[in-house]
């Protein structure tokens, strides 16, 4: 790979590089295509399916409850709003109406994933731009939360916890306390996370002028999540469409103001305090009765018809489109992956920034590549 | 340790307890190969949040000498931390290839290990021997990162048994593994 600078009177010839889909900073397996004219991209092709595993066609051959297990393993980061999203449109396809004590657990684990992810998009961006230590704190943080739900539903990661019509298991005191444990430790962390990264000058540098998205572009892109209301778009499913009893809680939606990397970055920051309200708001008002609903077939076989129902996950609007021919197994799954969808932009984004930002801008936008190429 | 008694008959028996010599290095060199091996960086689903977890702070990787390297050309052992799928396993063959003799890899998860909850998927490789040879595996999905030390205590216990005589790289069996993703 030779730069032949200054062989065609002045102008850099163009240099085609790989990014991927080894790469430390690609969080997965993503390979982008960069054109090259000296330090400058003037083409960035993102080329996905390298971790395509056809789980929309193999729910095809699954019943409905296992189909729950697949979704899991979409965006494993935080795998319960994946759960629920699939639940919310099985439920709808069925017809079930869920008991409010299964609807405040299912915000309560939401958020917490929520938090978790966060956390983990928080540390690993640390890394990304050179500053390791954020990394450590924030897993301590995390590995706190995958214990609340190891005590809950045995799993660190693939929960499978909420089931259609309703969740797995009822929480305990001692689980409760635990979780009010934790929040107590965790609020003061957040300002300890400003102080390490979010304001420091170097990283302040590498993000704040990188990657600007204005809200037409955004919305133009069809991008969900912090990644939209970063550049400062109020669009969130939990207040637009509410589901599972969120219009009950009370939070804000944080907004940035200009689209950039760090705005992005210092959105997620904010969620987690927003998550941390609701978290505390649902267990206070959790209510008395049942945990699922009664009468959920454990071969179910909804009638002929089709059903969509959408979240906010961690990374955005995560949609659920569920077909039934009135046979044990979806006809049709299709998900609505946020992380896909956010992913496009960076053929627009990458072009006309330098080689050393990609990493910065890549990261920014969060993506999961399980749940891009499922 | 035969073939240095066969050449040398006369040094070997010259030293006191002539014998013990090559052993001694080929514990000297599993020792020291045992206590850095530096794994590529390189998560391919699930497992590699499990395996981040174990670079972090509660499980401490670094403390058995087990530190990330960006690059295959600097690595020791590939952990293959997630499901291999078919798109994946021409860069797979050529990382394993890239990376310097003696060379060790660990399978883990159960999508690794066999294709896991992917068995009868079209896109996935049913499991990363069909591609590489694999050294250590782990059940789990995703396994927990307790796991993966133990995989890596077993490996070492792996190396301290490689014999300098016996040739310590990939053999030639392992070498012609089988590459039909297909099957």
């Amino acid at each position: 790979m030779t730069n032949t600078a200054g062989s065609r009177g002045g102008r850099f010839d163009q240099l085609f590089v790989n990014l991927g889909p080894q790469h430390p900073s690609t969080h997965g397996v993503l390979r982008v295509g960069l054109t090259l004219e000296g330090e400058v991209i003037v083409k960035a092709e993102p080329d996905i399916g390298y971790l395509h595993r056809g789980s929309c066609k193999l729910a095809e051959t699954r019943g409905y409850h296992q189909c729950v297990v697949l979704t899991d393993r979409w965006d494993y980061v935080s795998a319960m709003p994946n759960n629920l999203a699939f639940c919310l449109a099985a439920e709808r396809l069925m017809g079930l109406e869920i008991p409010a004590r299964a609807r405040h657990l299912r915000v309560v684990m939401c958020e917490l994933n929520r938090i978790a992810s966060h956390l983990l998009f928080l540390g690993t961006y640390g890394i990304d731009l050179g500053a390791f230590t954020p990394f450590l704190h924030a897993f301590r943080e995390r590995e706190m939360i995958l214990d609340l739900y190891e005590m809950l539903c045995g799993a660190r990661l693939t929960y499978n916890y909420i089931r259609i019509g309703g969740v797995m298991s009822d929480i305990t005191q001692e689980w409760a306390a635990k979780t009010r444990e934790f929040l107590g430790f965790f609020k003061p962390r957040m300002r300890e996370y400003d102080d390490l990264l979010s304001f420091n000058p170097i990283f302040l540098a590498r993000t704040e002028e990188v990657g600007l998205i204005d809200a037409r572009q955004a919305v133009a892109w069809g991008l969900s999540g912090p990644n939209l209301r970063g550049s400062g778009v109020s669009y969130d499913v939990r207040k637009a469409d509410p589901y599972s009893s969120y219009e009950r809680f009370d939070f804000d939606v944080p907004l940035g103001k200009r689209g950039s990397c760090w705005d992005r970055y210092y959105c997620r920051a904010l969620e987690m305090r927003q998550s941390v309200r609701i978290v505390e708001q649902a267990l206070d008002g959790l209510p008395a009765g049942d945990i699922a609903a009664k009468g959920v077939s454990k071969t179910p076989k909804p009638p002929p018809g089709e059903a969509y129902a959408h979240v906010e996950a961690s990374r955005g609007d995560l949609g659920i489109y569920l077909a039934s021919d009135g046979g044990a197994a979806p006809f049709r799954l299709h998900a609505r992956a946020p992380s896909f969808i956010n992913l496009a932009i960076l053929q627009e984004m990458l072009v006309g920034r330098k080689v050393a930002d990609v990493v910065a801008i890549l990261g920014s936008i969060d993506i999961v590549l399980g749940e891009a190429d499922r | 340790m035969g073939v240095i008694l066969e050449k040398f008959p006369k040094a070997a028996k010259a030293l006191p307890g002539g014998s013990v010599a090559l052993t001694t290095a080929d514990a000297f060199i599993g020792w020291s190969r045992k206590y850095s091996l530096w794994p590529v960086q390189f998560g391919l689903a699930c497992c590699a949040i499990e395996m981040m977890a174990a670079y972090a702070a509660r499980f401490d990787f670094d403390r058995m000498g087990v530190i990330p390297r960006a690059s295959p050309r600097q690595a020791d052992v590939m952990l293959i931390a997630g499901t291999v799928v078919k798109k994946m396993a021409e860069p797979v063959i050529r990382l394993y290839h890239q990376m310097p003799e003696p060379r060790f890899v660990v399978s883990m998860g159960s999508c690794a290990n066999c294709g896991g909850p992917y068995y009868d998927s079209y896109s996935v490789v049913k499991g990363v021997d069909r591609l590489i040879p694999v050294d250590v595996y782990i059940a789990g999905c995703p396994p927990r990162p307790e796991s993966l030390l133990y995989a890596v205590v077993k490996l070492q216990e792996k190396i301290l048994k490689m014999k300098l005589a016996k040739g310590a790289g990939a053999t030639p069996q392992q070498e012609t593994g089988a590459r039909n993703i297909n099957a």
